[in-house]
């Protein structure tokens, strides 16, 4: 979140601060300050490697090697009573230092406890699965290569799970345009029509909000509706849309505005 | 006792209503458009509300049929995602000419809100559209009036002649 600035003085002075404001870390807390996280810790220390370990509101994040994953999460589940993987996902940095975070949210219930396991991964490399400790792991990992391209090394069925199979490109990656790229833009086209029928169709038109009311061929004004193509002036006159053609229906009765009732009441 | 009588008087003294050949196609077609159910998002909610009984879209003849080989009218109602372009136009294609398809809500024209990588920018850049309504998502009095308003485009065809097959290509 941005930090607030008193609005009621803004037009006195520069309204220009920092733009692009960097939010405060959320303070850390050592792991000894929770009996119960200091113990999980201990147990995890005592057979893999722990890079780094904090508490960070209330729950505790542990930085561990990437192929010790598998080990830790069994550990913690048969040994340590975190018997919930609810959530994991990747985190991209590639921009920063061309690395992926990965995290594991896991809880245990019966400690009424949450810990976030990471670690890092270089770009193109691979994770040990999960998906034989927590079956929830099977859609997370494959929704993870999906929008990451991360491979998950075990995984019975590594194949995209939100976007389609032929689809080209990590859509969650920072570096993906929100609008998609060349391949996203014409993906429907190409495979429906093919790619000599992008001419034909012509390319998206991304601003929506557009409307121009001079514009007869792709805009109808609602009481001024007029035929395609007919030049549109200011001083135009209010044309009435009626149900039914001048001469009526054949063997449907004519309707009449003035003899049907209009029910005001919408709690009749 | 017979409690309807036919007037023979009226009418030259016969029960016979003469007409053209377009105007009673025309008038079978605009008043059974059986509607093929395509509810993709919100606006499938609208349109469920405008089948039930509150607007009875049954008083139009309008019917939703499960399948497009028995549907005269597509009613896109929602967002179309890229994965899922390819399945209407073949639902597009299973119906039988002549088809007319609404295009129910900002998503279905326009791509809507979803001005991202996944959305299709409006349901014209697969089938060829008759009617667009505006709203997000439109009241079911709206698509009450688009269907009066296809019923009326309908009226205004030749049925007698051959017509144009629609592509949008």
């Amino acid at each position: 979140m941005r930090a607030y600035t008193p609005k009621d003085d803004v037009q006195a002075k520069s309204y220009y601060t920092d733009r692009y404001y960097v939010s405060p870390q959320v303070p850390k807390q050592d792991v000894e300050s929770d009996a119960v996280f200091a113990a999980d810790l201990a147990a995890i220390k005592a057979k893999f490697e722990v890079k780094e370990a904090f508490i960070q509101v209330k729950q505790m994040v542990v930085y561990i090697q990437a192929s010790d994953i598998y080990g830790v999460l069994e550990l913690m589940r048969d040994e340590l009573e975190y018997t919930q993987l609810t959530e994991m996902s990747a985190i991209d940095w590639l921009a920063k230092d061309n690395t992926f975070e990965i995290f594991y949210q896991m809880l245990s219930m019966n400690k009424r406890k949450r810990i976030r396991i990471k670690y890092f991964i270089n770009k193109g490399q691979a994770v040990d699965s999960v998906e034989k400790l927590f079956r929830c792991a099977d859609w997370s990992e494959r929704e993870m290569f999906d929008m990451f391209g991360i491979e998950a090394n075990g995984h019975p069925f590594m194949k995209r799970i939100l976007m389609p199979y032929d689809w080209q490109g990590n859509p969650l990656l920072k570096t993906y345009p929100l609008e998609g790229d060349e391949f996203a833009a014409w993906y429907e086209v190409d495979k429906i029509y093919g790619k000599e029928a992008r001419e034909a169709i012509g390319p998206e038109i991304r601003d929506t909000a557009r409307v121009d009311r001079y514009d007869s061929g792709r805009f109808a004004r609602l009481g001024y509706e007029v035929p395609k193509g007919t030049e549109i002036t200011d001083d135009m006159e209010k044309t009435e849309q009626s149900y039914q053609e001048d001469g009526g229906v054949f063997l449907i009765k004519k309707f009449d505005k003035s003899s049907s009732v209009i029910v005001d009441d919408p709690q009749r | 006792m017979a409690q309807h009588k036919v007037n023979y008087t009226q009418d030259g003294g016969l029960p016979v209503a003469l007409t053209s050949i377009d105007k009673i196609v025309n008038w079978g077609r605009s008043n059974s458009l059986w509607a093929l159910t395509y509810g993709l998002a919100c606006c499938g909610i609208e349109m469920m509300a405008s089948g039930a009984s509150r607007f009875d879209f049954d008083r139009y003849g309008t019917i939703f049929r499960a399948s497009p080989r028995q549907a005269d009218v597509m009613i896109v109602a929602g967002t179309l995602t890229k994965k899922h372009a390819e399945f209407i136009k073949r639902l597009y294609d299973q119906m039988t000419e002549p088809r007319w398809v609404i295009s129910m809500g900002s998503c279905a024209n326009t791509g809507g809100m979803f001005n991202t990588y996944a959305t299709v920018q409006g349901v014209d850049r697969i089938i060829p559209v008759d009617l667009y309504l505006p709203g997000c998502a439109p009241r079911p009095e709206t698509l009450q009036y688009g269907v009066m308003l296809l019923q009326k485009k309908i009226r205004a065809n030749h049925a007698s002649k051959a017509q144009k097959a629609k592509r949008l290509m």
